[in-house]
């Protein structure tokens, strides 16, 4: 693969994120603004937590006027999944060179997470250059979109008026059905579904993520691995693109 | 509501408080890696648990609107499961949109 279609590709990837995830950008900004955030912070919280559902559920306690410590946690028990993220893309990401390794982890949402797991998965290469190229857009789209909704304000309607609340989730629907022929996908898919809607009825949000994911993570260890463990041919692809 | 913020002010507290929450969140994004390095060969179980993730984490984030949004939701995002099992990306939003539409002002669903 040539470096030019590592660009190419991590560029369209990212554009079809930004798209994606432009309505809900637009609509943080406007939220922020009517929580009492200016457009800078607004604009300063998506740069540097960069996790909408996060971010959305910390503007929403600090319009409360909740105490600080409680926010943090808050964001935290959101964001907790990024550790699963960034353990099962050790290898791949771990692969990079130090400062381009720590700068690829900061930019490690679930999109770029599941774009990651895909390309290494078809044997392309992952490498920086692809990844930068997808997580540099979604980034500076993220950024742009804020401050849009944040200007904005309250001139925007209700989203759901323009059917945009619908994106978010279709986009992590197709994501999700991305992984249907992996092995033991279909009941993990299944114990991680059912236990994330149980959990959200009777514990709430954002803990129904961290109880789902565990749970379907536990019945793929419960269930025989894979018989032979194929090796792709991953490695000599790896080295093509050295 | 407090509508006199400046557009650009920034408090130092609330910027205080963004920072934390963003290293918060770094630390989410490399806790797992710095896990893994620690470990010297990664044990198959660990390694079934890891590849997982993907369809452990995702599908929570798909169940909870399917399940509790409306029926304008519900039909939007069966009709993208049945389109997605052929088209992935911009075509999966626009029919996803599209149906959300069609549901809300052609069946009056959720409206």
């Amino acid at each position: 693969m040539s470096r030019h279609e590592q660009l190419t590709n991590g560029l369209k990837k990212g554009a079809v994120v930004a798209i994606s995830s432009a309505p809900f950008g637009i609509l943080f900004g406007a939220i922020a603004v009517d929580n009492g955030f200016s457009i800078a912070e607004a604009a300063l919280m998506s740069g540097l937590v960069y996790g909408g559902a996060s971010q959305l559920v910390g503007i929403e306690l600090f319009g409360h006027h909740v105490a600080a410590w409680i926010i943090v946690l808050s964001i935290l028990a959101v964001n907790f999944r990024h550790v699963l993220y960034s353990a099962a893309l050790a290898g791949v990401i771990g692969r990079f060179p130090h400062a381009e390794r720590w700068l690829s982890f900061f930019l490690l949402v679930d999109p770029q997470f599941a774009e990651t797991v895909k390309r290494e998965e078809t044997g392309k290469p992952v490498t920086f250059r692809w990844y930068f190229a997808m997580g540099a857009v979604v980034w500076v789209s993220w950024v742009m979109t804020t401050m849009i909704g944040a200007y904005f304000g309250r001139m925007i309607g209700d989203p759901k008026a323009y059917g945009i609340d619908v994106l978010m989730p279709v986009y992590f629907l197709g994501l999700t059905m991305g992984f249907r022929s992996r092995h033991n996908f279909f009941p993990v898919m299944l114990a991680g579904g059912v236990s994330s809607v149980i959990a959200f009825h009777f514990i709430g949000s954002p803990w129904h993520i961290s109880v789902g994911a565990v749970l379907g993570i536990l019945v793929a260890v419960i269930l025989p691995p894979p018989k032979a463990h194929v090796e792709p041919e991953v490695s000599e692809m790896e080295k093509e693109a050295m | 509501m407090e509508n006199q913020v400046t557009a650009f002010s920034i408090d130092p507290n609330t910027a205080l408080l963004i920072l934390i929450a963003g290293i918060a969140t770094y630390f989410t994004r490399i806790g797992g890696y710095v896990l893994m390095s620690s470990m010297k060969r990664i044990p198959p179980r660990l390694e079934s648990a890891l590849n997982a993730v993907p369809a452990a984490v995702l599908t929570t984030l798909v169940a909870q609107p399917f399940v509790y949004g409306g029926w304008d939701i519900k039909i939007a995002m069966a009709v993208a499961l049945v389109v997605g099992l052929r088209f992935p990306g911009l075509t999966l939003l626009a029919v996803g949109w599209a149906a959300v539409m069609a549901a809300r002002y052609g069946l009056g669903f959720g409206v």
